[in-house]
């Protein structure tokens, strides 16, 4: 019998390990790959060229201040709308049939196929409140996709947070809105932040919902500069720029004829990974410090 | 505490933005903007020839081209969204009919050929010509199932498994093959490896002796080492696939011209006057460059003339046609 057990406990931890490593070896395999055939396309030149019928003169320069742009958009949309609506759900609304309803749809809509944002987004932006094919739009429209995934994790971060920190606050005659301000969203920074950059990672990496929309793909200028030499200095129209993002240049490369861009594509993947690595590695380091100061 | 400021940033920064979106709006276009969008099979000849445009103007027209396909490019043209529409195939019926709708008449302008290049493996040693006959043989939709060796094509032809390989069933591509094989667009079987990427049909056409497959002609023109071409016999002798065949009209049925749709509305605005004009002048150089297929002189100098005299409307007629000479669809009476 004892041995039985052991013998399980044994092949448990064999299996789990074999799992670690096929997922950890296909990623370092992608991961390889990639680096061997782009690493040493991308240079400055690259960085700082547009698109060209030349695999050596083309660069990736719009799609690199395409995808940074939505990005920034998408987060200054797409997280304070998601966090506040989160802290609503949690700490504001009544348990009623509603809320459960509304639970039950935010957490589905994280599993939507991200083309059917796209598809309402076409509608929705492009037609009816004719914002166009801009980065407004790709913007609005990947702040929706991650709107779902942005609530369900806020909400599980503030649910880990004791039920005495709230009561300690109300005895001592805070606010609602003093509790929630002073300790409950501090407290669950750290696993919002998480959340937030799990669901942007998913998002610079979209493609069909950018498709839909109608982003470019050969676009040899940059969008007008946010600062201007004329008063207010601040200018908004970038947001109505026309774009292209990384991985749809990648897959222009891809399916050229010819091997002559295919190194071109893996440095954009390459690129991309980065890109994604870094946000993934800052967040860490915002966490852990933001961990750090939480003291209960 | 610093993290509820953090928060307070963001909420600011929320509210900037929200109050600066009426800003662009009000701000229109931005006038010297051509936007192309359409056929990805005709995108890199646009691409070449945008290039090249924005460099000769110095930055000062922007050109944009997008890859929609043919049909996500003529939506976009007949709504108005878009200058000039890239095209693998005429018009049909109800984007003539949506076109008619919103009131905009287009000139019909082909630039380039592209041949259907069907491609075997470089180990096959038995294969060196088809007729069509054959290859409707094998890729009409009773097929299915059915003609699976090589021997049931010709008699000589190994005993082995027949491998076949084709485009996606949304691109152009796969609707041209299919009718000028088959006879009707889209009428193939099923059992084949499709892919939407050509370079994926490349990879398994080379790698399998047994393989046989259909691709753009840019595709086999840049690997040619990795495929062999079938010559094709379609009413007389068989033809290779090159540029002089294509040019001479005997690689028949599968040399196919490719077009632009260019908006007449759009035309009116000289920059947009101005890239048709350097596309149907400077872009036979950029398309050789990019392995497509230049039409004869004469057949751009009659594009140049339609586009001058204000020729509006299609060849075609809404119907998808095989084997037409350019020169013919430019001397027919165009309709709308």
């Amino acid at each position: 019998m004892l041995r039985r057990r052991k013998l399980m406990e044994a092949m448990f931890k064999a299996v789990g390990l074999c799992s670690l490593a096929l997922a950890v070896g296909t990623l370092g395999l992608l991961f390889g790959a990639l680096v061997v055939e782009g690493l040493e396309r991308i240079d400055w030149q690259f960085l700082t060229s547009f698109p060209s019928r030349h695999a050596a003169q083309a660069g990736i320069l719009p799609a690199l201040v395409g995808s940074t742009l939505i990005m920034l958009v998408t987060s200054v949309v797409g997280i304070p709308l998601g966090v506040a609506a989160a802290i609503y759900l949690e700490e504001y609304a009544r348990r009623t049939w509603v809320t459960e309803l509304i639970e039950v749809t935010v957490t589905n809509l994280a599993g939507v196929p991200s083309i059917i944002f796209g598809l309402l987004a076409l509608g929705l932006f492009v037609y009816i409140v004719g914002l166009g094919a801009s980065i407004l739009t790709a913007g609005l429209t990947l702040a929706l996709l991650i709107l779902p995934v942005v609530i369900v994790t806020t909400r599980e971060a503030i649910r880990a947070i004791p039920v005495q920190i709230r009561e300690a606050a109300y005895a001592l005659g805070a606010t609602k809105w003093q509790t929630v301000s002073h300790h409950v969203v501090p407290y669950s920074a750290a696993g919002i932040l998480t959340g937030v950059i799990l669901a942007l990672s998913r998002a610079i990496g979209e493609t069909a919902p950018i498709v839909t929309i109608g982003a470019l793909t050969f676009i040899a200028f940059l969008p007008p500069a946010p600062v201007t030499a004329q008063p207010p200095y601040i200018s908004f129209e970038w947001l109505m720029s026309p774009f292209t993002v990384m991985p749809i240049q990648m897959f222009a490369w891809v399916s050229r004829p010819g091997e002559d861009f295919a190194s071109n594509a893996a440095a954009a993947g390459l690129l991309l990974v980065v890109m994604t690595l870094v946000m993934n590695g800052l967040a860490i380091y915002v966490r852990y410090r933001m961990r750090k100061r939480v003291a209960w | 505490m610093p993290t509820v400021r953090f928060a307070r940033c963001l909420i600011l920064a929320g509210l900037v933005v929200i109050l600066g979106l009426p800003i662009p709006l009000i701000q229109a276009a931005r006038p010297d903007l051509i936007k192309i969008d359409g056929s990805s099979t005709v995108y890199p000849l646009t691409e070449a020839v945008a290039e090249e445009f924005q460099k000769a103007n110095r930055g000062k027209i922007r050109v944009t081209v997008g890859i929609a396909g043919s049909g996500g490019g003529f939506k976009k043209f007949c709504r108005g969204e878009i200058d000039i529409a890239d095209a693998s195939r005429p018009i049909l019926k109800e984007e003539m009919a949506l076109c008619q709708k919103n009131g905009i008449n287009y000139y019909e302008l082909p630039i380039a050929f592209d041949a259907l290049t069907v491609a075997v493996s470089p180990k096959n040693t038995w294969v060196t010509s088809m007729t069509v006959e054959e290859l409707k043989k094998i890729w009409e939709p009773a097929a299915q199932g059915k003609i699976t060796k090589w021997n049931q094509i010709r008699s000589d032809w190994p005993d082995a498994q027949l491998a076949l390989f084709g485009a996606g069933a949304d691109s152009g591509t796969f609707d041209y093959f299919t009718d000028a094989v088959v006879g009707k667009p889209k009428s193939s079987r099923g059992d084949f490896t499709a892919s939407e990427d050509d370079n994926v049909l490349v990879q398994g056409i080379e790698k399998n002796k047994n393989a046989l497959g259909y691709l753009p002609f840019a595709y086999y023109a840049a690997q040619m080492k990795k495929l062999k071409a079938v010559a094709i016999a379609g009413k007389g002798e068989p033809v290779l696939p090159s540029a002089e065949n294509v040019l001479k009209g005997t690689y028949q049925p599968l040399a196919r011209p490719l077009f632009i749709y260019v908006s007449e509305q759009a035309a009116k605005r000289p920059e947009v006057n101005d890239f048709v004009e350097y596309y149907l002048t400077e872009g036979p150089k950029l398309i050789a460059e990019v392995r497509y297929i230049p039409l004869a002189d004469k057949a751009y100098g009659m594009a140049r003339e339609r586009f001058k005299k204000g020729v509006v409307g299609t060849g075609f007629g809404g119907e998808p046609e095989v084997g037409l000479p350019v020169e013919e669809i430019m001397t027919r009476p165009p309709k709308q």
